[in-house]
């Protein structure tokens, strides 16, 4: 068995990663490197008002000070920040009306990727706001979402069309100063998504983005804010892909979410970006900010996320429980194979009474990759009566990789009840012939096995981005039998 | 259909099985009988192909191939299949996503289009019937907590499913109440036919009184030590296995 696996793995390890392809459309770029002059020419060129250049340059000298984490289980050669071009726009940027304004080439990319605005608009129902590179291009349904006083757009026309709303919650969740990655993202962020849901609205449609990034070198630093009023509800689905590079791109996103009163959040992520070679060359190194936070009482963030992709990651989407009875929701498949690395997991901050979180994770090694789980669970002193309940599980495939957990829980009230419930365990080869013996070939049973191992994680994805998570999870672990 | 000459086995370099002579044509009930270590659920695994069973000498064809230069999944492919003694639990893989896989992936080895819904739905129905097992079992993921005798159903259901030309049933049997072991007996019952053939590996005479086998071996030590028609099943059952040693 061993050697027809190994067979097996050299086969699919020499497969290429299906996405990586580079649309040739002319940028205008910043020059490489970063300073002072470039942030002052990504603010001009978005004709951002006053306090946004202000903030970004206050992040930046912050970040100046700052270094980076080294805490993670991760190792990588150290990124050389003045070596990326931190602005690159496709040059045609007017405003568009019609698909037919949008440059062939850009839609070409969209549909070897099988996304499509036109097939979007036409068959699916999903508004989307595609982020090619670092300017969103065309926004779709907005209308109709603007009847319902529903803000959806890319960050820039936000910034132009709702600057008051920008200013009161920017920063709010994730301070430019946070971690050397978010003060990194808030000094140069490019575009990204705004949305706003209003005082008892519920969103009728789930809002999708899709995030590609294109250009050669140019770091990816997108900036999405979700602001959920009170009594409103919204499902959001962020899902990307990259094409493949030999140098490392890198990418610090920043996502805040605020829910109001009785407010509900579900955000969803499906990343598939470009893992690397077999070898552990290139690959994306993707260092993100995610944080929601419960302002009001009964409010419900709840994060969903499919991890395939990325040669490194380095995320933890978290949950800040202010309201009363809020609750705060994290729900995880980390998938690494080859040289890939994740560190990932989430923090749930219990501050108001009667809160609850719950987070399920599910990490999945294989090759000679390594995946952790890091998570927090923090009750402060006044949280009267919160509850957790974790559970982590990690399931190896081989004998080369490595699975960590490493949970931090901090209880300073003893109302508080929290739970812990972790399990490692391995593909068994009785599962595997058990499989076989009814016809099912070695790959196709490991995609069997490691779907129904993340069922609980998946069945919180939205249904159309649960089919794609499924084929991703099948396709990231081909051959890599333990 | 099925040949075996003089097959050596081994696990970890013991032999378990040792010049095995065997020979099933379509049509055929065979029973395996014999005490416990004796190498009858290896000879089972051996045939389904499990790495951990090495073949040492010897050979196996099944209708005309070699059998053993086929991978376990050809091999089911080719119409073999296996009733477990200890199936397997699945955690999260619905019954009914786990036989439908299996069933297109067997028509894909034949150059057959997937299944279509409605063709599937019926034979799921049909099957459920047979065994007497109820929806709620297909929508559970496979084995996970089935009672024993429910999964011992379920390798009959899986076997109705996938209609395999011949199929090995290990100790299906084994800690079966009555009732139960006459809905095996009447799954097993139907699918032979003039074109398939059944080997059944059983500890007791008892399931033979309901599949009643063409002939009956008895294996010891790895090898095939008496072979006779259905009475000898009733000889080993009145004498026990002792008689044979010498």
């Amino acid at each position: 068995m061993e050697n027809d696996q190994n067979n097996l793995l050299d086969h699919i390890t020499q497969s290429e990663y299906k996405y990586g392809f580079v649309t040739d459309i002319e940028m205008e770029t910043a020059p490489k490197g970063l300073n002072e002059d470039v942030i002052r020419f990504i603010s001009a060129r978005k004709k951002e008002p006053e306090f946004l250049l202000e903030m970004r340059l206050k992040a930046y000298h912050d970040w100046l000070r700052m270094s980076e984490p080294r805490w993670a289980h991760l190792s990588y050669q150290p990124v050389d920040y003045q070596d990326i071009y931190y602005y690159a726009a496709p040059k045609k940027k007017q405003e568009l009306q019609s698909l037919e304004e949008v440059d062939p080439e850009l839609l070409k990319t969209f549909e070897k990727l099988g996304i499509s605005l036109e097939e979007q608009k036409r068959l699916t129902g999903v508004a989307v706001d595609a982020v090619f590179d670092s300017v969103s291009v065309k926004t779709t349904f907005s209308e109709i979402l603007e009847k319902l006083g529903i803000i959806f757009c890319s960050f820039s026309e936000a910034v132009q069309r709702h600057p008051d709303l920008v200013r009161q919650y920017i920063g709010s969740v994730v301070p430019p100063n946070d971690n050397f990655f978010a003060a990194l993202n808030t000094a140069v962020f490019s575009d990204g998504s705004f949305c706003y849901i209003p005082k008892g609205v519920r969103c009728p449609i789930e809002l999708s983005t899709y995030f590609r990034i294109n250009a050669a070198k140019t770091g990816q630093f997108e900036r999405t804010l979700i602001i959920a009023d009170e009594g409103s509800y919204v499902s959001y689905m962020e899902g990307c892909t990259a094409p493949m590079r030999d140098e490392n791109q890198l990418h610090a996103a920043v996502v805040e979410i605020i829910a109001m009163k009785d407010a509900a959040v579900k955000y969803s992520t499906v990343q598939n970006w470009y893992p690397g070679d077999k070898e552990g060359r290139g690959g994306i190194y993707n260092f993100v900010t995610k944080r929601g936070m419960c302002r009001g009482s009964h409010s419900r963030i709840s994060w969903t996320q499919v991890e395939t992709g990325s040669a490194i990651t380095w995320k933890y989407p978290s949950v800040i429980l202010m309201g009363d009875h809020s609750t705060g929701e994290f729900y995880s498949v980390a998938v690494t194979n080859h040289h890939q690395q994740a560190d990932t997991g989430t923090k749930m901050i219990h501050i108001g009474s009667n809160t609850r979180s719950t987070i399920v994770s599910k990490g999945i090694s294989a090759g000679k990759s390594n995946n952790s789980y890091r998570g927090l669970v923090k009750i402060i002193k006044r949280a009267q009566n919160a509850r957790n309940y974790s559970q982590c599980d990690s399931l190896l495939l081989g004998d080369q990789c490595g699975a960590h957990t490493f949970p931090y829980i901090n209880v300073e009230n003893k109302s508080a009840i929290v739970e812990h419930e972790a399990t490692t365990s391995k593909i068994s080869d009785d599962q595997l012939f058990y499989c076989r013996q009814r016809g099912i070939s070695i790959e196709n049973a490991i995609g069997l096995i490691v779907n129904g191992y993340a069922k609980e994680v998946l069945r919180h994805l939205p249904m159309e981005f649960a089919v794609e998570a499924q084929k991703f999870l099948s396709i990231s672990l081909e051959g890599s039998v333990g | 259909m099925l040949i075996i000459n003089d097959l050596n086995v081994s696990i970890q370099d013991k032999e378990i099985i040792s010049g095995l002579n065997l020979e099933v044509k379509a049509g055929e009930v065979h029973a395996i009988m014999g005490p416990n270590g004796t190498g009858k659920s290896t000879l089972a695994w051996a045939i389904a192909g499990n790495d951990a069973y090495t073949v040492t000498g010897g050979s196996i064809t099944y209708r005309g191939r070699d059998l053993l230069a086929l991978s376990p999944e050809e091999r089911a492919s080719e119409g073999l299949f296996l009733g477990f003694q200890y199936p397997v639990e699945i955690p999260g893989v619905s019954m009914t996503n786990f036989i439908r896989t299996a069933i297109n992936e067997q028509r894909k080895y034949r150059g057959l289009s997937p299944i279509a819904a409605p063709e599937f739905l019926a034979k799921m129905d049909e099957n459920k019937k047979l065994v007497g097992i109820d929806s709620k079992l297909t929508n559970r993921s496979v084995n996970e907590g089935f009672s024993g005798g429910e999964k011992k159903k379920n390798e009959i259901f899986q076997m109705a499913m996938l209609e395999p030309t011949l199929a090995i049933l290990d100790e299906t049997d084994s800690g079966l109440d009555i009732d139960a072991l006459k809905v095996v007996a009447n799954g097993v019952n139907r699918m032979r036919s003039k074109e398939n053939a059944i080997i059944v590996i059983t500890h007791y005479q008892r399931l033979l009184e309901y599949i009643v086998p063409d002939f009956v071996h008895v294996l010891y030590k790895g090898r095939i030590v008496k072979s006779g028609g259905k009475e000898l099943a009733l000889e080993l059952e009145e004498k026990g296995y002792a008689w044979l040693k010498n």
